[in-house]
């Protein structure tokens, strides 16, 4: 863990005169919130060590609009999206892979129209493809054997029919890959889409995210693992609430990769 | 045999029906174009495709087996059965007696098979009322459907009860007289459901079955008219525009949400640099005031109003909604029966007022969906995924969050104090943009 990440900036690159292959999009969640923060770490590290050639925007990054757009904040969205267009087409950029599915969909889906026209991967695609071309290789080792289940996140799965690139890395890592109840297209949300992330939820009789932790439980897995920092979140805090912290670990896909090299 | 005083009544009859029906269907599309434009005439081979695969197909149905299964059986009962209902509209109009008959075995296998369809309709029918009746399938004793919307589920299943009896009956009767060789009924057709229903009609006198016989085949008829005008009273106008439901639905993956155009014109001019903020605007004075997102009915567009009549009320939508499972108020079922109990309420409106609406002080958001409603939606498409005719209730809950938040300022405080810190340092949390790669050095 000791390792010194390099993450050059798209500033950085372009004043050498180089484009980089691919740009970051670390997002909100993977700039500030400190768990999420761990997540953007462990994919750097996959990037230094396949020798990928990426930058991100670092402090030129601004919010995607996403939530704001959920919120029915149109002109807030639109604002903050032609902000952006005009920083990654200032830098040219090509290919975008980012950690949040949030931010894939909303860069994917809804910048083309307003001038944003990039390839959009998200990390867990970009991992398989790393893979699958020989520029990253991984032994089972440490997660040999594991039990581990993945939520799929709805701006993943049902919003782009992404579903396959999270369960072959699982089973790339030789752990036993478990399916809730409630999995690919049926899975349940987290509770946290829609800009929920960021106020109460209504009067219920339960939260969301302890519903959807439940259904992990029931496959009483070692880890559940995510594709989403949102997730993450909501999941850690369905494990707390049921106060199985100790046996169940909550994490990334990127950080199963990352530590399953001992990054 | 038949007089021409039958073909006359039948003819009245039929075109009495067929109108009403036309009348009400003329109605429905006078309604759904109250919604504002939307363009889906795109992709036609993507959506002819679309529409045989999950319209006629059934392919979205069948992911719930026990309920796809049965209701398969009952939609090609539906289908194949009305080959019979035109050899009745035929025979009715022209007073022939089963004017296919002249198809030799054809006509024994299609009859046949129209008895086998009949008779797992009515299977499949029973077990559909067990459901809801006594089983109690948490989807079917919700709240949305108290009143009439469980009233109007269970006469339909009588209807189809009452139906394919009659026409299991029609055919017995006329069965027990072919193998009577009685008047005009010559052997045609084979019956392997009613030939058990024909002995019941042994030692009544030939006359008597033959009146049982002609009164079925008229009630028969007649309830084939009353279905279809009920439909348009009831929520099962699923049968009809699941095709053009599923043939007109968005395209685009699901997470996908529209860019509002007009906020686009206005934020373009906003932030080139060579606007000129005072430059006049030419002003058409006919032109209404655009209004951002949507506080009624006629603020959706004719996709979404046309989702409304399309909606049957299975309640897969709300089986698979977070918000609901976990008892917040929102059910996705619900909100296309408000759209369409109001769209209805304001068509209404409009034929009291000569084709003018007239405002009544109401409007679906508020009268009809709470904002706790649609604030408890986490956008994460379940309902959109599970809908077995592609409706899409989360494209109207974000219409009306947009009106919420753009027209009334109405967000819950913490939305908009996320919202406040995306515009002040372009994060939902209060950090600064200049710390936004701290992370590389921590």
């Amino acid at each position: 863990m000791s390792e010194v990440i390099n993450v050059p900036t798209m500033a950085e690159m372009m004043a050498q005169g180089k484009q980089p292959e691919v740009l970051f999009w670390v997002g909100c969640a993977g700039s500030f919130d400190d768990r999420a923060k761990k997540i953007t770490k462990a994919f750097v590290r996959i990037l230094n060590r396949s020798n990928v050639s990426f930058a991100v925007l670092g402090t030129e990054e601004s919010c995607t609009g996403d939530p704001a757009k959920r919120a029915g904040n149109e002109f807030l969205f639109q604002m903050q999206a032609m902000m952006n267009i005009e920083v990654l087409n200032a830098y040219e950029a090509k290919k975008i892979v980012t950690a949040c599915p949030h931010c894939f969909n909303t860069l994917k889906n809804e910048y083309p129209e307003l001038g944003g026209k990039y390839e959009v991967i998200h990390h867990t695609e970009f991992l398989k493809s790393l893979l699958d071309t020989g520029r990253l290789t991984i032994e089972g080792g440490q997660f040999k054997g594991k039990r581990i289940t993945f939520h799929d996140p709805c701006y993943l799965g049902r919003a782009n029919n992404i579903y396959e690139a999270p369960r072959d890395l699982i089973q790339k890592l030789d752990a036993e890959l478990l399916e809730m109840k409630r999995s690919r297209a049926n899975g349940l949300c987290c509770g946290a889409g829609g800009a929920q992330m960021f106020k109460d939820a209504e009067a219920g009789n339960k939260e969301i995210n302890i519903e959807r932790t439940e259904d992990a439980l029931e496959t009483k897995p070692d880890i559940i693992a995510a594709g989403c920092p949102f997730c993450n979140t909501m999941m850690t805090d369905g494990i707390k609430n049921k106060e199985k912290e100790s046996d169940v670990k909550v994490m990334d896909i990127a950080e199963l990769i990352a530590n399953a090299q001992d990054l | 045999m038949i007089s021409y005083l039958d073909t006359i009544l039948f003819a009245i009859i039929l075109s009495f029906g067929i109108s009403f029906f036309v009348i009400n269907i003329k109605k429905i599309i006078r309604n759904i174009k109250l919604g504002q434009d939307i363009n889906r005439s795109d992709n036609s081979a993507q959506r002819w495709s679309n529409m045989a695969m999950i319209a006629l197909g059934q392919s979205k149905m069948i992911k719930r087996p026990i309920a796809g299964i049965l209701h398969v059986i009952v939609y090609l009962g539906f289908v194949i059965i009305n080959i019979e209902v035109l050899e009745i509209i035929i025979d009715g109009l022209f007073g022939t007696h089963r004017v296919f008959s002249f198809l030799g075995v054809f006509y024994d296998v299609l009859i046949g098979s129209f008895e086998i369809l009949a008779f797992l309709v009515l299977v499949a029918v029973i077990v559909f009322l067990i459901r809801r009746n006594v089983i109690n399938l948490k989807r079917f004793v919700s709240s949305d459907l108290k009143g009439w919307p469980k009233s109007d589920a269970n006469y339909i299943l009588y209807f189809e009860i009452v139906l394919m009896s009659l026409f299991l009956l029609m055919n017995a009767s006329d069965y027990h007289l072919q193998l009577l060789n009685f008047g005009h009924y010559e052997l045609a057709g084979a019956f392997p459901i009613s030939q058990f229903i024909e002995p019941i009609f042994n030692g009544i006198p030939e006359t008597t079955v033959m009146m049982i016989e002609r009164f079925v085949w008229w009630l028969h008829i007649i309830g084939i008219l009353c279905f279809l005008n009920y439909l348009y009273f009831s929520k099962h106008l699923h049968i009809l525009l699941a095709f053009p439901n599923t043939y007109y639905a968005n395209l685009n993956p699901n997470g996908q949400f529209d860019n509002l155009a007009s906020v686009t014109k206005e934020v373009k001019l906003m932030m080139d640099p060579n606007a000129d903020p005072f430059a006049t605007v030419p002003i058409d004075k006919n032109a209404i005031p655009s209004k951002f997102g949507a506080s009624d009915v006629m603020d959706l567009n004719w996709v979404q109003l046309l989702n409304a009549y399309t909606c049957t009320e299975c309640g897969r939508c709300k089986s698979s909604c977070p918000a609901n499972i976990t008892g917040k108020k929102l059910s996705p079922r619900k909100i296309m029966m408000d759209t369409r109990d109001r769209l209805e309420e304001v068509g209404k409106n409009i034929d009291a007022n000569k084709g003018v609406f007239v405002p009544d002080n109401k409007t679906l958001l508020n009268d009809y969906i709470t904002t706790e409603e649609l604030w408890a939606c986490t956008s994460c498409n379940a309902c959109v995924e599970e809908c077995p005719v592609n409706i899409s209730p989360l494209s109207i809950i974000m219409d009306m969050r947009r009106y919420l938040v753009m027209e009334q300022s109405a967000a819950p405080q913490p939305i908009n104090a996320m919202m406040t810190n995306i515009e002040n340092n372009g994060a939902p949390w209060p950090y600064n943009q200049q710390d936004r790669l701290n992370w590389k050095n921590e």
